[in-house]
């Protein structure tokens, strides 16, 4: 065999190798990975309206018990199991979040200060499963996870310095009574409504969002889970420049 | 014309004195390559000279290029002059001389070879040891203190020590000022020309503090307290990057922060421990320590609920004895 015809081979086998081990990477990363739909939020009047919700549990097939994000389609007003969503730049985002979870302390406690929203700010109501309304329209700067037992989880951009503790049902008042169903609903579940506004940078650019509180359950020190995967406790905001 | 008898030496022209051309353009190319390094590479050189501690490393890189750099153009130098000057010429099949032993090159090899070794660990020892040379002597148990005065207020102008507790959490960090009330802060603030005592530690899994600008990098690890120090010489902005790998979102864990002036820094500090003590964030913060434990809620006294070695888990409350109002 001449030495052309040796090198041919050698390169063509060496090629077929290198083939095979990106298809079996592609193959597997593509059989394991659960595309995510991007909910679109329109702004009108220099205004966009985002809607999420926490659950305890989620509508997955694969991993039921783990607490979640939804976001709200605003056409459909359809829940979506999802953590992407897409803002105009440059806009005032009212942020309107439906905490259906239980409390769980924050593993720092400075995170139960709100900030950078409008105002510094937060407004929470708070509601038990039969729709009474217990407490109406708060307005704070604090929830302090560890003196009351009131924060479900957190809502953080922290690459915008948007950091809010959102607010869960009494402890007392919705203890065995959470939503166990999800994408949860309003109608005989007991549940905290937290709205607050921040403005979204000039510069689009993608930003990821997270929750602070250690709520993986059945992983080492609730962090994992849910904390680390998209769709659940974490996504992320897709800021759109015009 | 001079002919050659059969089993005769061959006579060879003159020889030039090779070692000695390459050890001139060795000497020429090597203070050449050096004066390049110090004086117009290293005030590149990273981290650059922000801080003291920027400063010593920065030197300590230029240095040792500065050593390295004959070493290279000996080991380069001398190929290239083989390859140039001894290659075999065309049809020249014969072979070449025979290699002698040469106590002289020998010598020189074993000499200069040591010396370099002995140099280096001369250095780096000395850089080692010598105080905030490399950021040795420091860690959980530092063997050496920060020039300063310890003090529980911080002053400007006072050349008090400022200490600052760096906390990392997946994937976000924070900074306490102990001096300050504890106020704690997601912006990394210092004042210039001031030592700083920096408590690095963890609150879930390991992180590393990596102020790149004032070339500190400590391990942040859960239940233990990392002493890194340093002076910032120049105002200006700092990154601060996790560069141990934390989670998914550990290439997003950045933030930054900005050297200032004395006085601007002791007003931003004083401003946000005001603004932390009247919205009552101050009260909620655990007392300000060296290390946390997160499974505690001080305000509680007491250990969270803790299922199957899980803390924190949704769903779980307090005992109904703990107050509810939001």
């Amino acid at each position: 065999m001449s030495v052309p015809v040796r090198a041919a081979a050698l390169i063509v086998a060496f090629l077929i190798v290198v083939g095979l081990g990106v298809f079996t990477a592609l193959y597997y990363i593509g059989a394991t990975s659960t595309q995510l739909t991007t909910v679109h939020y329109a702004a009108s009047g220099g205004q966009v309206n985002v809607v999420l919700q926490e659950d305890p549990q989620n509508n997955s097939a694969t991993t039921p018990d783990w607490v979640s994000y939804y976001v709200q389609d605003p056409s459909s007003k359809q829940w979506i199991h999802t953590t992407l969503f897409s803002v105009p730049a440059n806009t005032k985002v009212n942020m309107t979040i439906y905490g259906y979870d239980g409390c769980t302390p924050l593993r720092n406690n400075y995170w139960s200060q709100v900030q950078g929203t409008t105002g510094g700010t937060v407004t929470v109501s708070q509601f038990d499963q039969h729709g009474k309304e217990y407490v109406t329209n708060n307005t704070t700067s604090v929830i302090n996870s560890w003196a009351n037992c009131n924060a479900g989880h957190t809502f953080a951009i922290p690459s915008l310095g948007v950091f809010v503790p959102v607010a869960s049902p009494n402890a007392q008042l919705s203890a065995n009574n959470l939503c166990s169903s999800s994408p949860c609903t309003t109608s005989g579940n007991p549940y905290a409504l937290e709205t607050f506004s921040f403005r979204t940078p000039a510069q689009g650019g993608v930003f990821r969002w997270q929750c602070l509180i250690p709520c993986g359950g059945g992983y080492l020190d609730g962090n994992g889970g849910p904390m680390q995967t998209l769709g659940f406790m974490m996504g992320e905001m897709d800021v759109v420049a015009s | 014309m001079t002919t050659i008898q059969e089993g005769a030496e061959p006579r060879h022209a003159a020889e030039p004195r090779h070692g000695l051309r390459m050890l001139i353009v060795w000497l020429v190319l090597s203070l050449a390559a050096d004066l390049v390094i110090w004086f117009i590479w290293k005030p590149h050189l990273p981290p650059g000279d922000m801080s003291s501690s920027a400063q010593h490393q920065q030197f300590d890189i230029a240095v040792l290029a500065i050593s390295g750099a004959p070493v290279f153009i000996a080991v380069v130098g001398y190929f290239i002059y083989a390859i140039v000057v001894w290659r075999a010429k065309p049809g020249d099949d014969s072979d070449g001389a025979p290699i002698h032993s040469n106590i002289k090159v020998q010598a020189a090899w074993i000499i200069g070879t040591s010396a370099i070794v002995l140099w280096l660990f001369v250095f780096g020892t000395i850089e080692l040891i010598t105080p905030a040379g490399a950021g040795a002597g420091e860690g959980p148990t530092p063997i050496w203190q920060l020039a300063g005065k310890q003090t529980a207020v911080w002053t400007p102008g006072s050349n008090d020590v400022l200490q600052v507790q760096v906390i990392g959490q997946q994937w976000v960090w924070t900074f306490r000022y102990p001096q300050f009330g504890g106020m704690e802060s997601t912006q990394l603030n210092l004042p210039v020309d001031t030592p700083v005592e920096f408590h690095v530690t963890s609150l879930d899994v390991i992180h590393e503090f990596w102020a790149y600008q004032l070339g500190v990098k400590a391990d942040a690890n859960p239940d233990v307290d990392n002493v890194a120090y340093t002076e910032a010489k120049q105002v200006g902005g700092v990154t601060v990057r996790c560069s141990e790998l934390c989670g998914i979102w550990h290439g997003a864990m950045f933030t930054y922060g900005k050297v200032e002036s004395q006085s601007a820094f002791q007003s931003w500090a004083s401003g946000v421990q005001s603004a932390e003590q009247s919205s009552g964030v101050l009260s909620a913060l655990p007392a300000y320590a060296l290390t946390y434990d997160p499974t505690v809620i001080p305000q509680l006294g007491k250990q969270m609920v803790n299922v199957d070695g899980i803390t924190g888990a949704a769903g779980y409350y307090y005992p109904s004895t703990d107050p509810v109002q939001p």
